[in-house]
């Protein structure tokens, strides 16, 4: 079959097929809900206020495929060798691998569709009628994972997620996962992605989080990929009492087109989260990441920092949002975006946003753009430190802040090598 | 060692240097005095290759090498060091690694190895004891959060750990107490040998009393207007600078 069709009639046909399957009605509901929220403004223009500065359109026109080509066997994983984990391969949005450990069970999420725990979480939380493509992965997602950390139970080893690709043609992905650490649980989850094949890769995935009371979720997304790689990225984060979740998000130069939405909703009281987040850009790169933390009841505690190089003719977007609710008395909510650009060309649309309905709170924000410190690159040089070894490092000095966060040290230093490597060919066309 | 000739440098069009002559040898101690805005700073910035002067005219010969034509790294590696007035605050780049790269990158250009972590960490050592500077500063980020006068002997550190042939010591003296100023005299005498040289840029005599130089070159108006022994130091802390002014006005 040669599929002339559009990306728009192509997964509205899916749609159509999919309906007349049988599934459990609950979620037959929530697809045909989420479908129409996502046919009722279709994918989002630069005129939706969240996507101002991003324009998509242009990246939908491959002549996607919904079906993918064969599992992908190639490509190259970003080194973390050093890091002792269980792993899971999700292949083309398909998880094959599933790893036992104690204390944690990890089911492919087509398996587990019927069961209880996934009726009571799955696409609860987000917003399908504000989020087009969250609603369009909800909709239509065939498969992804479920992971569920038992109660009491802290998992000795991280969680490594790798999202393998095969782009033999250009291939549209819809990966769901949900996360559910429960009471008093512990895990720490890497995401990475492997990319086999050069046509185009648009990935729309959708992940939800629910960290439920007194428990922890540390969770890192490294995205480093080539620049065939598209995504939009959807994290949706529920916090319960006395919970914990750090997110670590990485962008690296490569992936045309990175949109992050990484959304928290502190559900109960005394909650703290931690968001940071490194973006590298180059060559005509667009990142994107939009946060909103969403501060519904009172004495939790949010920390935001999010800081982005970017060279060449890349362009960045952060947006974040506070929401102070009236009962969040006692917030404390902090954020900080930094900018260094390399180049006269690159872009960043820097924008913060507080809306604070509490009186008794502690607020913070702020965005800064800068570049190389000349007088910093002079003091390097003077002591016999090469141009590029002098830039390399005041980058990963000017990362630092983010990069020391990551209590993982083999996930650390894999990010710092990354920085060193992904960067060298940027600083030469400084 | 060092040869400068007619040396003419400038901002944005102003002149700065306006013809500077000096030759400098292995083993000698040249110091360098002046009014503030003589461009005793200038010279020593031009030197270490800093962009944002342009140079104009005249020549300036390191080890036979043109130095003008080097960039600024391959001075630092050719053996030129500049101790910074004001050093730089760089959060985030420790120290140590700081000086390893410096370290490693001067060995890779004359083609040796790098040196052996084992190696490095005895030199740091035994470097940090010579100098008397505080160990614990080693291991923090360079030069944030010091104290002016931790900042200058940490110059003086990275001096002893990179060994360079010709050191520049700019302003090295100013904002130090006294104590400071003998240990980093001192640290600077343990260093002095036949086969480095030492132009020490100051403002003041007093801290020629600790490094007491070979000679003394008084820079006004973008010139050398007198040079001669130490006690044209003691001379200018009697009498000042005003009477030395004169012929740079009548010769520009
Ligand atoms: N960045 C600059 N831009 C313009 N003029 C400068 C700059 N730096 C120094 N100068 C000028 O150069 C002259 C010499 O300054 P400097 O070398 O700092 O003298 P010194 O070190 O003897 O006090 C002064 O007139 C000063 O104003």
């Amino acid at each position: 079959m040669i599929i002339t069709t559009t990306l728009y009639d192509q997964l509205s046909a899916q749609y159509a097929e999919r309906e007349t399957a049988t599934a459990e009605p609950w979620l037959s509901r929530l697809r045909a809900n989420a479908f129409a929220s996502f046919t009722a403004n279709g994918f989002p223009t630069t005129k939706n206020e969240e996507w101002r500065f991003t324009n998509v359109t242009p990246y939908l026109k491959e002549a996607y495929q919904l079906q993918p080509a064969a599992p992908a066997n190639g490509g190259s994983a970003i080194d973390l060798s050093a890091l002792d984990a269980y792993e899971v391969v999700i292949n083309n949005g398909i998880p094959v691998e599933l790893p036992v450990a104690k204390g944690l069970s990890i089911h492919s999420l087509k398996e587990a569709a019927n069961s209880p725990i996934v009726q009571q979480y799955l696409g609860q939380s987000i917003n399908l009628s504000q989020q087009g493509f969250a609603a369009l992965n909800t909709a239509l997602f065939t498969d992804g994972l479920l992971i569920e950390v038992d109660k009491n139970a802290s998992i000795d080893k991280p969680l490594l997620i790798t999202h393998h690709y095969n782009a033999a043609w250009p291939f549209f992905a819809q990966p769901r996962l949900l996360l559910i650490a429960q009471r008093s649980s512990k895990l720490s989850v890497i995401e990475r992605y492997v990319v086999d094949g050069q046509a185009a890769l648009f990935v729309n995935g959708v992940t939800e989080c629910v960290v439920a009371e007194n428990a922890q979720l540390d969770h890192y997304h490294i995205q480093a990929t080539p620049t065939n790689f598209h995504l939009v990225n959807f994290t949706q984060v529920s916090q319960k009492a006395d919970s914990l979740y750090n997110n670590h998000t990485y962008t690296l130069p490569g992936a045309s087109l990175v949109r992050n939405n990484l959304h928290l909703d502190l559900q109960a009281s005394n909650t703290e989260s931690h968001l940071f987040g490194l973006y590298l850009a180059g060559g005509s790169q667009l990142v994107d990441n939009h946060t909103l933390v969403n501060h519904a009841n009172p004495h939790c505690y949010s920390n935001e920092l999010y800081k982005g190089v970017l060279a060449d003719s890349a362009r960045a977007v952060f947006n974040g949002k506070i929401m102070v609710q009236l009962d969040a008395q006692k917030t404390n909510a902090f954020q900080q975006n930094n900018n260094m650009l390399l180049s006269d060309k690159a872009v960043v649309d820097s924008k913060p946003q507080l809306e604070i309905f509490a009186d008794d709170v502690k607020c913070s924000h702020g965005s800064t753009l800068g570049s190389f410190d000349e007088n910093a690159l002079f003091y390097l040089k003077a002591r016999g430190i090469g141009e590029d070894s002098a830039r390399n490092m005041l980058v990963k000095a000017f990362a630092f802040d983010v990069t020391q966060q990551m209590p993982i040290a083999a996930v650390r230093d894999c990010v710092e090598a990354l920085i060193t490597q992904k960067m060298e060919s940027l600083y030469d066309r400084v | 060692m060092l040869s400068i000739k007619n040396l003419q440098a400038g901002i944005d069009g102003k002149q700065i240097l306006k013809g500077i002559n000096l030759e400098v040898n292995a083993g000698e101690v040249h110091a360098i005095m002046g009014p503030n805005g003589s461009g005793k700073s200038s010279l020593a910035s031009v030197l270490a290759g800093r962009e944002t002067y342009e140079v104009t005219g005249g020549e300036v010969i390191f080890d036979g090498k043109n130095l003008l034509d080097l960039s600024v790294e391959d001075r630092a590696r050719e053996g030129l060091f500049l101790a910074f007035q004001y050093p730089i605050e760089i959060p985030g780049v420790s120290n140590i690694n700081f000086l390893r790269t410096a370290l490693n990158e001067i060995r890779a250009y004359r083609q040796e190895p790098p040196m052996d972590a084992k190696e490095f960490l005895r030199m740091t050592k035994e470097k940090q004891q010579l100098v008397e500077f505080d160990a614990k500063l080693v291991n923090r980020s360079l030069n944030e959060g010091f104290s002016g006068g931790e900042k200058k002997r940490n110059e003086i550190f990275q001096l002893a750990m990179l060994e360079p042939k010709l050191a520049i010591l700019d302003e090295t003296d100013s904002g130090l107490d006294i104590d400071a100023l003998r240990i980093v005299s001192n640290g600077v005498n343990k260093l002095r040998s036949d086969k480095n040289a030492f132009v020490v840029i100051t403002h003041y005599q007093r801290l020629l009393e600790y490094i007491v130089p070979d000679f003394v070159h008084v820079l006004y108006n973008g010139r050398i207007v007198k040079s001669g022994t130490k006690e044209l130091a003691l001379e200018l802390e009697e009498r000042g600078y005003d009477w030395i002014k004169e012929p740079a006005y009548s010769n520009s």
